[in-house]
């Protein structure tokens, strides 16, 4: 009963605040909203025992994306109210584009609770570990089977940083920073001239 | 008793918010990114769902891809929109051009 009611805490929840989220005025408020929503979805992960994959939503959406999203929100100078210029004109596409996505949805829902359609059954080749919790499964499966699918996110990871660096990195022009391999190539005889000048001369620099 | 119908309703119905949300905020880009990370919560709600009904890890495994892509997705996206607002001054994005696409 108590499992029942806190799934339709949480479903009701995540679906207000994924209308919030594309429907608020400030952009600031739409990516709080979207931290509601993660934190719901969370739950609802943890309702079926999901918990690692409940733990990383809220570490990585809300301790990470919401925040990155947070930054540049804040951070550029951007007049909103013109770039909801098109919010009502647009209201009545996307309405209906989302109603038959959805009419397709639930189509293919009743389809197979119809029983006419036959549902894969799990191989059993990744069945959790009898008695362990969900992370040591998880564990077990993600650092066996899927070792190298897991090193090729890292790489995904990696090529990501390193694009959003090289992307976001500008030259800043009259900062003076140290320039090591000039300072290392640079010679005695380059950088110092030894001249003999007769008496009453100057010397020439 | 919650079955995976109950699931798979909340997650078609945030996956058509997401797209929904896409058609409405046409212009502001980082609504639409959201939108996007909308999108990728209910395919992770429904592959972690389809995941502990099935009492196969694979959906979980998954879902954790899903998030890298998503985390990566969203540091590159907002990179560009950065370097686009310092070279255009906005972020309306109904009408970019710059590379002729």
């Amino acid at each position: 009963m108590i499992q029942l009611i806190a799934f339709y805490l949480f479903a009701a929840l995540v679906v207000a605040s994924g209308v919030a989220v594309i429907t608020a005025r400030n952009p600031v408020h739409s990516v709080l909203w979207l931290i509601l929503a993660f934190f719901n979805a969370a739950g609802l992960m943890i309702l079926i025992g999901a918990e690692f994959i409940a733990a990383l939503l809220v570490i990585v959406y809300v301790g990470a994306v919401a925040v990155l999203f947070l930054f540049v929100v804040m951070m550029l100078d951007i007049d909103f109210a013109t770039l909801r210029a098109g919010f009502v004109k647009n209201f009545p596409l996307g309405l209906a584009i989302a109603a038959i996505l959805l009419a397709e949805l639930v189509l293919g829902l009743g389809a197979t609770g119809s029983g006419h359609l036959v549902l894969g059954t799990a191989d059993g080749n990744a069945a959790p570990l009898a008695g362990a919790p969900n992370i040591e499964a998880i564990g077990a499966v993600l650092y066996g089977r899927y070792l190298f699918l897991f090193e090729a996110s890292g790489v995904i990871l990696l090529v990501a940083m390193i694009g959003a660096i090289v992307l976001t990195h500008r030259e800043r022009g009259g900062v003076k920073s140290q320039n090591i391999s000039k300072q290392v190539a640079r010679r005695p005889e380059d950088a110092t001239i030894n001249t003999q000048p007769g008496i009453g001369q100057g010397v020439e620099i | 008793m919650i079955g995976i119908e109950h699931y798979i309703v909340v997650s078609s119905i945030l996956f058509v918010l997401g797209v929904l949300g896409i058609f409405l905020n046409r212009k502001n880009i980082i609504i639409i990114l959201m939108a996007i990370e909308l999108i990728l919560l209910s395919v992770n709600i429904n592959l972690v769902a389809f995941s502990a009904f099935l009492h196969d890890l694979t959906g979980q495994i998954f879902a954790m891809f899903v998030l890298t892509v998503a985390a990566g997705e969203a540091a590159v996206g907002l990179a560009i929109l950065v370097i686009y607002f310092r070279s255009r001054g906005t972020i309306a994005v109904d009408d970019v051009n710059r590379m002729k696409g």
